[in-house]
């Protein structure tokens, strides 16, 4: 049974009140429980089972601007006063941090709206079980689909409780149901390729059809089959949904204030410049009903709010908690936590039009290793995509993308389809130059 | 020894019994109990922002029948958990109603390591000092360094298995990290280092004055290299590659596609290739788990077998997978030593432990001057691998651009792309200058991170290179 409120708050206060009275000057605490249950088929027999339940606190003590932390999972008396001791005394130990502090307390997030995070409904391992031999019937109907890498469904349910020495006590339920299937394509004569899809929910009742979710794979690792290798050119780019939200990524990881404030970021001069071309929007809303991405405060009890990152193509913001707000004099936006829902406005164009801005060009579905560095500003990654020329296209893989994260950002046009699936979220994009493919 | 049950409703014998009753009619399974502690102390942009220290406590219950595995994890060891998890166990693997039970394991009391806390080797403040001492030390090679970020980690994790009737085992396995990555920048370009050492073996024997230097100086000596590097080339080339870390290339290419679970789920594209030539008779592929005080070694794997020696190449034929007990079961093997987890929340699977190819008898020297157009791998990044198509990928951190047999310039911002069946016979020439990593490897699979071991002599092979200049 997940924990009820009171309890976490029970130990949450314990911490505090144990910590001052060990002469801590301050503390916060976070203590949370997570029940998971997860079970995995594979070719329509189930493989494996898995449950957990874990309790877990996560303390700081300050004294004065010194700052430790500790993290366990054995919670008892005895274990936590042993816990905070030694914090306390490694906390002593430290040179003075003058950036250290709790979130000031006009930040700090005040009556909370609903944002429909809890679903308490739930599903039992062998409705799960039910749910995947659906997803593997209709993928294994696709008579290329030479076997089933595994698929999953998972409940995730948790309850936390956030709280400082200044009074703050906030937490709430979240709820998340998962499912995902990997499958393995293989055709006459050809290697085996594989390609994935999943759906993760707040609400039960919003999960993929398992039906779509089985077909929806089975396409992607399909059209993988019998790929060809490609010359080393530069060419038109279009990057699929889900690998251009990584455009976003390598965004959020060069505008964090800690990789300005230690000036890290190939970006850390551009506040208030022109990064991407003036049509460009980039929004962050940590307050969009039932997504799992939300957050109505973040992790230090900072109000999130909606928030533009990049405005008419200026950078605006930078994403801050309270101790990088301090180094940069300014004050926590609520992203101790990171983004939430972040996205780019949609473009102007549709998806069919991003496709005739040349004779030929290449669409990426997969890549390899990272999305570029956000310190050198160099973007290198492995590839497999779809080469369009003169109307039709064929599979090709094993090659790369070179080039500079500048480039991608100023030779972006989007399509118009953009939706909400991921914590970041960007429409198809093409990058119509400035892009290095390297084959044979 | 730890005692896991002194502070809880249950005597040992109870928790026996309930492994009894729960386990001895399915194939295999155990009760996996771990109690660690960690340190982290890290200084960064010239202070320490915070230390950490973590326990981490908590059990895994498991039960195999045939092909399916169920299992729970909690981090409350008590009576009424451990009787969830068993019904948790009996309710999933329900419906098979024979079983061959087996708890044979092959035991060992060699001992790679010492039981010892890295921890507390040296008091926090000693530890704090140390690394402000290396801040400094760092910053005064070059006032083009920007930020420096040095850590200590050391961890000292017990476990145990109990299996039926009674069998117990259990181990101690330290292990010590120290990192440094850092920042130059001379007019609007920014480059990074980064460089670490660590193992098994005692704190000192990482973190002496002489060591903890040549950490920083090669770290530094990457991010200098790269002030004035040039763009990468892209397209098939020649790859020279140095000796030691470049192993990351067998783990990709290779290593995880000779891992047992991909095996018996034949997806992994050597599956039907045992005994089959798969690459030139130059190549001889080991995974070690057992030499003393390296990162990825083992005392016992974190199913309780004895970790060991396992040649999978050997002059070019493929000999063998690397199996944990599920999959050497399947497949009608023994178990090799391969079975870990991350941790008490995870079901253990077949992983990596040291892997290194064997000398050749070429140089790198002459390696370079067989070049007409290539690039030299000076330091290579991380890397990953899609098992059922054998297409890897790694990221280069320096890298130098060959011209007809000599160096010409360091490149930046490449990626190295192959297939993994394709890149095995395409090494043409391997050196004869073996040498293991120093101690920085961490290897991913399905969500669980372990620490690993990586070695290769010098060698050239054909590869995709991903530069910018086409």
């Amino acid at each position: 049974m997940l924990k009820e409120k009171k309890e976490l708050e029970n130990i949450a206060v314990y911490c505090i009140e144990a910590s001052i009275k060990n002469t801590a000057t301050n503390c916060e605490v976070k203590v949370e429980n997570i029940i998971s249950e997860t079970v995995n088929l594979r070719n329509k027999k189930i493989e494996n089972s898995d449950r957990s339940d874990i309790l877990s606190v996560d303390i700081a003590t300050y004294v004065n601007k010194k700052k430790s932390s500790t993290q366990f999972t054995y919670i008892d008396k005895e274990n936590t006063n042993i816990m905070i001791e030694k914090c306390i005394e490694a906390t002593k130990l430290l040179p003075d941090n003058k950036f250290n502090s709790l979130p000031d307390k006009k930040l700090l997030a005040k009556n909370v709206d609903d944002l429909l995070l809890f679903d308490k409904s739930t599903i039992s391992n062998e409705k799960k079980l039910e749910y995947l031999k659906e997803v593997e019937d209709a993928a294994l109907s696709n008579e290329l689909i030479y076997q089933t890498n595994g698929s999953s469904f998972k409940q995730s349910k948790s309850n936390f409780i956030i709280a400082n020495s200044d009074g703050l006590l906030s937490g709430y339920k979240k709820s998340e149901f998962s499912s995902f299937t990997d499958l393995v394509a293989k055709k006459n004569g050809s290697g085996m390729e594989r390609d994935y899809y999943y759906d993760s929910k707040t609400y039960l009742e919003d999960i993929i059809k398992p039906k779509d979710l089985g077909n929806n794979a089975a396409k992607l690792a399909v059209r993988k089959l019998n790929p060809k290798k490609t010359k080393t050119e530069s060419i038109p780019i279009i990057f699929e949904k889900r690998i251009s939200k990584n455009i976003l990524e390598i965004l959020s990881s060069a505008i964090s204030g800690s990789s300005f404030a230690r000036g890290s970021s190939f970006l850390r001069k551009k506040l208030n410049s022109k990064i991407f071309p003036k049509n460009i929007n980039i929004i962050d809303d940590p307050l969009i009903k039932k997504s799992i991405y939300s957050m109505p405060f973040d992790k230090e009890g900072v109000k999130s709010e909606k928030m533009y990152l990049v405005k008419n193509g200026i950078l605006e913001n930078v994403i801050l908690d309270t101790y990088y707000a301090k180094i940069l004099n300014k004050e926590s936006n609520g992203r101790a936590s990171g983004l939430s829902n972040a996205f780019f406005e949609p473009g102007g164009k549709s998806y069919d039009d991003l496709f005739d801005c040349g004779k030929k060009l290449i669409l990426i579905t997969d890549i390899m290793g990272t999305f570029g560095n956000s310190t050198t500003g160099e973007f290198s990654c492995g590839a497999t995509g779809l080469y369009y020329e003169q109307d039709s296209f064929y599979p090709i893989n094993n090659f790369t993308l070179g080039g500079k994260i500048e480039d991608i950002f100023n030779n972006i046009v989007l399509a118009d389809d953009l939706d909400f699936k991921y914590s970041k979220n960007c429409p198809t994009a093409l990058i119509t130059e400035g892009l290095v493919v390297g084959g044979y | 020894m730890n005692d896991f049950f002194k502070k809880t409703d249950l005597t040992r014998n109870e928790v026996e019994k309930i492994i009894d009753e729960t386990l001895l009619n399915k194939d295999d399974g155990e009760l996996y109990l771990q109690n660690s502690i960690n340190e982290n102390i890290i200084l960064d942009d010239g202070k320490i922002k915070n230390t950490n220290f973590n326990k981490t406590y908590g059990m895994g219950f498991r039960g195999v029948t045939e092909d399916v595995t169920a299992y729970c994890h909690t981090n409350s060891i008590d009576k009424n958990s451990l009787i969830d998890a068993s019904k948790n166990i009996n309710s999933t693997l329900k419906s098979f109603k024979s079983y061959k039970h087996n708890n044979s394991i092959r035991k060992t009391n060699e001992k790679l390591y010492s039981d010892h806390n890295p921890i507390e080797a040296k008091t926090l403040k000693e530890k704090i000092n140390l690394l402000n001492t290396v801040d400094q030390y760092l910053r005064s090679k070059s006032n083009l360094i920007k930020q420096v970020t040095a850590s200590i980690s050391t961890e000292k994790k017990n476990i145990e298995i109990i299996k039926t009737g009674g069998m117990t085992l259990s181990d101690n396995q330290p292990l010590t990290s120290f990192k440094i990555s850092l920042i130059m920048k001379k007019g609007s370009k920014n480059t990074q280092g980064s460089y670490a050492a660590g193992g098994r073996m005692t704190f000192d024997s990482y973190v002496n004055e002489n060591n903890w230097k040549h950490v920083c100086d090669e770290a530094f000596r990457q991010a200098e290299m790269n002030l004035d590097a040039i763009k990468a080339p892209a397209g098939e080339m020649d790859v020279v590659l140095n000796n030691g870390w470049s192993g990351v290339l067998l783990h990709e290419a290779l290593g995880h596609t000779l891992e047992g679970d991909f095996l018996y789920k034949k997806t992994s594209v050597f599956h039907d290739q045992i005994g089959n030539k798969i690459g030139n008779e130059n190549i001889t592929v080991v995974d070690e788990g057992n030499i003393s005080g390296r990162r990825g070694s083992l005392n016992i794997d974190d199913e309780g077998e004895k970790t060991q020696r396992n040649v999978l190449i050997e002059n070019g034929k493929l000999i063998k997978f690397m199996h944990d007990r599920l999959s050497a079961k399947l497949t009608k093997n023994t178990p090799t030593g391969n079975g870990r987890r991350q941790n008490y929340m995870f079901a253990p699977m077949p992983r990596m432990t040291n892997t290194f190819m064997m000398n050749g008898k070429n140089t790198r020297e002459e390696m370079i001057k067989s070049v007409k157009k290539g690039i030299y791998v000076d330091a290579l990044g991380g890397g990953s691998v899609d098992i059922v198509s054998g297409q890897f990928n790694f990221g280069v951190n320096n890298a130098w651009l060959i011209e007809n047999g000599k160096l010409i310039a360091p490149v930046e911002g490449a990626t190295l792309i192959g297939s993994g069946p394709e890149v095995i016979k395409k090494i043409e020439m391997i050196g004869n200058d073996l040498k293991l990593d120093n101690g920085f490897g961490t290897c991913g699979k399905s969500g669980q991170l372990v620490p690993v071991g990586l070695g290769i002599p010098s060698c050239k092979v054909l590869m995709t290179v991903g530069g910018s200049k086409a």
